[in-house]
C-alpha cells in the first residue's frame, strides 16, 4: 500500500521531535541537568520513526541504550521521558530507571534496554505470548550493530526463525560498536547478510531515507502479521554524536564524520517533502516551531517536577514485598 | 492423600495449572517428546500439545529471555533449564533483565514467570552438571527463590511460583526426583513459610532440599545420644521465614544451619549472619555452618561423597555444641 501524505508528514514530526529532544538532551547534560548517562539518537532519526508508522499501538518494540528515539517513535510522552531524564518521582520510571530504561506498556514498550543483545531475546517472548494468545499483533526489536556480535543475536534469530515469531529485527548499522567500527568489529559489510543462516530474508536499506525504512519495512509488518515469520531488516546509519555524552569520538575520522554529515536525515526529509509537495517550506517551519515548543514545555514540566523520596527506593522490587529500610 | 514422587508434584503442580489457565506454558530443552532430561514433564506434551509444552534449541539466553518478553505481554511462563549450572548462560537475562524490569520501570512491568532449576550432587555428573547455586540467586533483588524437599512442597510451591507475579526461581534436586511422599492438598504452599520437619529442644537444624533428609537421619541418631535436635525446612529461601528461624533458635539456643553449596559465600553464610545480628542472644554456643567443600564438584563417587555435606557432619558439629 502506498505511503499516504499524512503518513509522511507524521514521519516528519516524529524525526524532528526526536532531533529536538536529543539536542536538548545533549545541551542539558552538558549542564549538568542530566545524571548518569545519556546515549543519543542523533543522525539516525529516520529509522524509528518509519519503522513506527508501520505499527498499530498494540504492537511491541523492544530498544536499546540508545532509545530515546524508538521510544518518541512508537508514541512516549515527551514530559514523562524528560522528567525521568531528570530523575525525578513523576518520570515515566518513578526516578528508577533514567535515560537506558524507559518503558510504557500501553505503548507496547517493552524497554530501552542497558545490555547490549538483551532486547532480541526478550522480543522472541513477545513473539511468542503473541502466537500463543493468537493475536495478530507484531514485535518490533530494535538493536545496532555491536549488538549482533552477541551470541542472543544468534539464539533470538534462530528461534524467531523456527518458531515463524512475528518479529521485524531492526539493525540500525550506525558502523560503531562503541569505539569500535563495523570493519574492526565484523568480517561482513551487510549484517542483512545473516539473516540466510536463519533461512529469513534479509534486507539492507539506507537508513537515513525514511521512505526506504518504511518502504522495507511495511514489507516485514506484512509479513509478520501473516505469520510468515521474521525479517532481518538493516538500516545504514551513522551515529552523529560520540557513543555517549562526553564521549569526544576521536576514533572516528573526520571525512568519514563530515560525509555522513551531507547525508544528515533531517534537512533530507524536509527538503523531499517539499519537492514532492508533501508539505510547504512554510508548514515544515509550523512543524519545527511547535516541536520546539513541545520540547521547551518537556524541559519546563520536568524541571518542575519533585525530586524522588528517598523512602520510594524500597518500592516495586517485588508486586508484593517493600524491601527493609535500614537507618542510615 | 496420595502418594506421589517429588517429580510427580513439579509435574502435577504445573499441570494444575496449565489446565486451569491457558497462558501458563512450559519451555525448555528437551522438556516435550523427551519428556525433560529427569522425566519431570513426561507425559505433558500429549495433555497439553507442543504449543504449551515447548521444545526450544539449547539457547538458554534465549529461554530465559522468552520467559521475560512472555511474562511482560501476558503470559505465565514456565521455563525450565536442564541444569541450575547452565544459569551462566542464561544469566543477564535472569539478572539484568527478569529481576530489575519492574523496579526499572517503575513498578509498571509485571514479571510472572518460574525458572526452574535442575539442581545438586550425587549423581556422578561433576563439575558443570552438579552444582548448588542458589546463593547466586538469593543475591539479587527482583527475585524470587525457592527449594522444595518433597513431594507435596514441590505441587504446593509450583502453584504459588506460578500465581506470582515476580519471578520465582524453582530449585529442584536432581537426587530427590524419585522419592515418594504424601501429598495431603493440592493447595499453594505460600512463598515465604518455612515448616518444622522434627520437633525438638536441644539444637536447631535449619536447612533446605536434600539436606533435609540428611538432618532428620542426623536427628534420629542424636536423640539415641540424648540430643533432641529440631529439623527446619525452610522452603523458601526469599522470601525467607525469619520469624521461625527466632522460634526455632528461641527454643533450642542452638544453631546449625546446613546446605549443599560450596560454603565460600553461600547462603548458608547469609542464614548464619542473620542469626547473629538478629537473635544472639539467644544463642548458647557459635552457630555452626555446614556446606560443601570449597571445590568444583568432583567426579568419582568417593570423591563425590567426600565433597557433599552429610549427616555425620550434622552430628559431629551437634556434639561440639554441648
Amino acid at each position: 500500500m502506498a505511503i499516504s501524505n499524512e503518513q509522511m508528514k507524521d514521519m516528519y514530526v516524529k524525526m524532528r521531535r526526536i532531533r529536538d529532544f536529543e539536542s536538548a538532551a545533549a545541551k542539558l547534560f552538558a549542564e549538568g541537568k542530566i545524571p548518569g548517562f545519556v546515549h543519543l539518537y542523533l543522525g539516525e532519526e529516520a529509522i524509528a520513526p518509519a519503522v513506527c508508522e508501520c505499527l498499530r499501538d498494540d504492537d511491541y518494540i523492544t530498544s536499546t541504550h540508545r532509545g530515546h528515539g524508538h521510544i518518541i517513535a512508537k508514541g512516549g510522552d515527551l514530559n514523562l521521558m524528560m522528567a525521568e531524564l531528570f530523575g525525578r518521582e513523576t518520570g515515566y520510571c518513578k526516578g528508577k530507571g533514567g535515560s537506558m530504561h524507559i518503558a510504557d506498556r500501553d505503548k507496547g514498550i517493552l524497554g530501552a534496554n542497558g545490555i547490549v543483545g538483551a532486547g532480541h531475546c526478550i522480543a522472541c517472548g513477545a513473539g511468542l505470548s503473541i502466537n500463543i494468545r493468537g493475536t495478530d499483533q507484531v514485535c518490533v526489536c530494535f538493536f545496532g550493530d555491536g549488538s549482533t556480535n552477541q551470541g542472543t543475536f544468534h539464539e533470538s534469530l534462530n528461534m524467531a526463525s523456527i518458531w515463524k515469531l512475528p518479529i521485524i529485527f531492526v539493525c540500525e548499522n550506525n558502523h560503531y560498536g562503541i569505539s569500535m567500527s563495523q570493519d574492526r568489529h565484523q568480517a561482513i559489510k551487510d549484517v542483512a547478510d545473516r539473516g540466510a543462516a536463519y533461512n529469513i530474508p534479509g534486507i539492507a536499506v539506507d537508513g537515513n531515507d525514511p521512505m526506504a525504512v518504511y518502504e522495507a519495512a511495511e514489507e516485514a509488518v506484512a509479513r509478520a502479521r501473516a505469520g510468515k515469520g521474521p525479517t532481518l531488516l538493516e538500516c545504514k546509519t551513522y551515529r552523529q554524536h560520540g557513543h555517549f555524552e562526553g564521549d569526544p569520538a576521536i576514533y572516528k575520522p573526520k571525512e568519514e564524520q563530515a560525509a555522513w554529515m551531507e547525508k544528515d536525515p533531517m534537512p533530507r526529509f524536509a527538503g523531499f517533502l517539499v519537492e514532492n509537495g508533501v508539505m510547504t517550506a512554510e508548514e515544515v517551519e509550523a512543524v519545527d516551531k511547535q516541536v520546539a515548543k513541545e520540547i521547551e514545555d518537556a524541559i519546563a514540566f520536568a524541571d518542575a517536577q519533585p525530586i524522588p523520596g528517598v523512602e520510594t527506593a524500597v518500592v516495586d522490587v517485588y508486586s508484593d514485598i517493600v524491601e527493609e529500610v535500614r537507618d542510615r | 492423600m496420595k502418594m506421589m514422587t517429588y517429580s510427580e508434584g513439579i509435574r502435577e503442580g504445573m499441570s494444575i495449572r496449565m489446565r486451569e489457565d491457558p497462558n501458563v506454558l512450559l519451555f525448555g530443552e528437551d522438556v516435550g517428546r523427551f519428556g525433560g532430561c529427569f522425566g519431570v514433564s513426561a507425559g505433558m506434551i500429549d495433555e497439553f500439545g507442543p504449543e504449551r509444552v515447548r521444545d526450544t534449541p539449547i539457547s538458554e539466553g534465549a529461554i530465559i529471555g522468552c520467559a521475560v518478553g512472555a511474562a511482560a505481554t501476558g503470559l505465565r511462563p514456565i521455563a525450565e533449564l536442564m541444569f541450575c549450572d547452565f544459569l551462566t548462560v542464561g544469566m543477564d537475562q535472569l539478572v539484568n533483565q527478569a529481576a530489575k524490569m519492574r523496579y526499572m520501570f517503575g513498578g509498571k512491568i509485571s514479571m510472572p514467570m518460574v525458572v526452574r532449576l535442575p539442581a545438586g550432587a550425587g549423581t556422578g555428573a561433576a563439575a558443570q552438571h552438579s552444582q548448588s547455586l542458589e546463593a547466586w540467586l538469593t543475591h539479587v533483588p527482583g527475585l524470587k527463590v525457592v527449594y522444595p524437599s518433597c513431594a507435596e512442597d514441590a505441587l504446593g510451591l509450583m502453584l504459588s511460583a506460578i500465581d506470582d507475579d515476580n519471578p520465582v526461581m524453582y530449585f529442584e534436586n536432581k537426587v530427590l526426583m524419585g522419592v515418594k511422599g504424601e501429598v495431603n492438598s493440592l493447595e499453594p504452599i505460600p512463598l515465604g513459610k518455612g515448616k518444622v520437619c522434627r520437633e525438638g529442644g536441644d539444637v536447631s537444624i535449619i536447612t533446605y532440599g536434600k539436606q533435609v533428609y540428611d538432618a532428620l537421619e542426623a536427628a534420629e541418631k542424636l536423640a539415641a545420644d540424648g540430643i533432641s535436635a529440631e529439623v527446619i525446612d525452610l522452603r523458601s529461601l526469599y522470601p525467607l521465614d525469619k520469624a521461625l528461624i527466632g522460634e526455632t533458635v528461641s527454643k533450642t539456643h542452638h544453631a546449625i544451619v546446613v546446605t549443599e553449596e560450596v560454603r565460600r559465600g553461600g547462603y548458608g553464610g547469609e542464614i548464619s549472619a542473620i542469626i547473629a545480628e538478629e537473635f544472639f542472644d539467644y544463642l548458647d554456643a557459635p552457630v555452626a555452618r555446614i556446606g560443601a567443600l570449597d571445590t568444583p564438584v568432583p567426579f568419582a563417587p568417593v570423591l563425590e561423597q567426600y565433597y557433599m555435606p552429610n549427616a555425620a557432619d550434622i552430628i559431629k558439629a551437634a556434639k561440639n555444641m554441648f
